[in-house]
């Protein structure tokens, strides 16, 4: 391969990094509150808001069920919007967050109802108020399950970045198809590829040992 | 139980109990229903509860599982809502303050938990803090107070293990001095030995019973182990179906258990069941060369008389020992005994008569071979 081509790939690499960070970020921003609010807002929980819970959830799962590429195209404005654009990598970042949000959310929302109630009764027996509930209690315990959650959630976000390449977005995916498919370089899409499974194993990687160092219920950390 | 244990004629005076001192914690006619939901009818969980805990007491509810000791415990720091009632604890009407209120009430009552309910991502130095934290202490005073807890009950050694790294008697020492942490004038207990060894039980409740005496704290538990009543309790309440059916002093209950559910309680720490195997071969009708098995229940000054030797010797009859039991309750002997004598229906009248005597109650179970 060209040194062109490596350069290539060496920025499209970047590109998706950058891509997916952001995304990850803002989705975490953003989905973590609301995990938080689907985990605690059904009757009788700490923030006792079902009906809130309900409609949250339907766009939640409206949200998910959308196909990716589907949603890509159908928030074009908004992405205009917000990023000026509705091309390039930059304007890749809107979808892949908004694609991210309800993901992050459910995730969280499942880490978080798998504490154990008994400890959330505890705290309340010392007087905790429900927002300490959450930053003493649930966060903390829920820590080793939301670090597997969000590892889960790049691993996603990856393969959605390979497909806002598709629709002018940046990265991998833009490469792999332009170069690779379009203008017959196996080798481009096999490195594009390879790049692709080097980076997943990476973040699930890192993502497992950090879990690993959260998590106290085993007497082995 | 086929056959319960008869209720005592000449029940002994009950040792002095220190009712006279103004109760911490008052439950006055509480009930606690839970409203029909889809196809589940209602549940009434308590019903006209009335209950005084004496501070310094440590007094212990024992029931079968769904008997309401649950909701009874919870309603002392507000966990529950009572649906009809008043609880009040060091004079403050828990049912009638808001959660604001309530949150401020239950720092000065401390609560242990049959699973512990350890933080997993918290050092038990940590977790002993944690009430400290939510209570708003300023960090470089928590350490002043964890470290004598952890030396208290006995594990300084362990101040940075986490509770995976702890056994079921550590970790339950970690909840006793977490729930001890705000200082506490009360300490809920709520069936914090259910899930230890026998061994391990022992040393939690003597624990307790240091605690009790050294910070003169009152405990309230709930269990549905009469061993742990035995050994723990200065009074007992026993709930069956919502209602408290007894109450009393533990010495008592042992020595004069009036309601059923209190006769199963105390039969099966007090040796009142009739073993199995004799249960087998005993008959209701008196054959040729039959013995009579009799039940004695020893109580309190009738445990330390010479009874059965006197029996054979003022009555020449021979007393076999089948199956017994004695031991102390609240600092009083108390025994149980099944014996079989071989006697005519005369004599036998006459054993039964001299037993009953000194206090203690007999009855006549059957006979066998």
């Amino acid at each position: 391969m060209s040194p062109e081509i490596l350069r290539l790939i060496a920025w499209s690499t970047l590109d998706t990094l950058v891509m997916v960070g952001l995304s990850g970020l803002f989705g975490t921003l953003l989905g973590l509150p609301l995990g938080i609010f689907l985990a605690t807002s059904r009757a009788n929980e700490l923030f006792p808001a079902p009906a809130a819970n309900r409609i949250l959830g339907l766009i939640v799962n409206a949200t998910r069920s959308t196909p990716f590429i589907i949603l890509v195209v159908a928030i074009v404005p908004l992405t205009r919007l917000i990023a000026g654009t509705s091309i390039g990598t930059r304007a890749a970042v809107v979808p892949l967050t908004i694609a991210a949000i309800p993901f992050i959310a459910r995730v969280i929302e499942g880490a978080i109802r798998e504490v154990d109630q008994g400890l959330v009764e505890a705290a309340r027996a010392f007087g905790a108020s429900p927002l300490q509930i959450v930053q003493k209690v649930l966060l903390p315990e829920a820590m080793p399950a939301v670090t597997l959650a969000l590892t889960l959630t790049v691993v996603s976000l990856l393969g959605y970045s390979a497909m806002v390449g598709a629709v002018g977005g940046g990265g991998l995916g833009d490469l792999g198809i332009r170069y690779g498919y379009q203008r017959f370089m196996p080798e481009v899409m096999a490195t594009v590829v390879l790049v692709l499974i080097a980076l997943v194993q990476g973040v699930q990687t890192l993502g497992e040992a950090i879990a690993r160092r959260l998590d106290k219920r085993s007497r082995n950390s | 139980m086929n056959s319960p244990i008869p209720i005592l004629s000449g029940a002994p005076v009950p040792p002095p109990s220190d009712v006279q001192t103004r109760p911490i914690i008052a439950f006055a006619n509480v009930s606690k229903v839970y409203p029909a939901r889809n196809e589940s009818a209602q549940v009434v969980a308590l019903d006209g509860i009335d209950l005084q805990v004496p501070e310094g007491a440590i007094v212990g509810v024992i029931g079968k599982s769904g008997a309401g000791k649950s909701t009874l415990i919870r309603l002392i720091n507000g966990l529950e809502r009572p649906s009809s009632g008043h609880v009040l604890v060091n004079s403050t009407d828990v049912t009638a303050l808001d959660e604001r209120g309530l949150r401020q009430a239950r720092r000065s009552i401390g609560m242990i938990f049959q699973h512990f309910n350890l933080l997993s991502s918290r050092t038990a130095f940590e977790n002993i803090a944690l009430p400290l934290e939510i209570a708003g202490f300023p960090t470089s005073e928590i350490a002043g107070v964890v470290e004598p807890l952890l030396a208290m009950v006995g594990l300084s050694d362990k101040r940075d293990r986490y509770p995976a790294e702890l056994s079921g008697g550590q970790k339950q020492r970690v909840g006793i001095a977490r729930a001890l942490a705000t200082k506490p004038r009360v300490l809920l207990s709520d069936e914090a030995t259910s899930a230890l060894d026998p061994e391990t039980t022992d040393q939690i409740l003597s624990l307790l019973k240091t605690i009790n005496a050294e910070l003169k704290l009152t405990i309230v538990f709930i269990t549905h182990e009469m061993s742990v009543v035995k050994t723990l309790a200065d009074r007992v309440a026993v709930l069956d179906g919502g209602r408290i059916v007894e109450q009393g002093t533990t010495f008592e209950i042992f020595a004069n258990p009036r309601h059923e559910t209190t006769r199963r309680f105390v039969g099966s720490v007090a040796g009142g069941h009739v073993p199995g195997w004799l249960l087998a071969k005993l008959r209701s009708e008196r054959l040729a060369g039959d013995s009579a098995v009799l039940h004695v229940a020893f109580v309190g000054r009738g445990a330390d008389q010479p009874v059965l030797s006197r029996l054979a010797r003022d009555l020449g009859v021979d007393v076999n020992i089948l199956h017994g039991q004695v031991e102390t309750i609240a600092g009083h002997p108390f025994g149980s005994l099944f014996i079989s004598v071989s006697a005519e229906p005369e004599i036998l009248r006459a054993i039964i008569a001299e037993l009953k005597a000194g206090q203690n109650s007999v009855e006549h179970l059957g006979y066998v071979s």
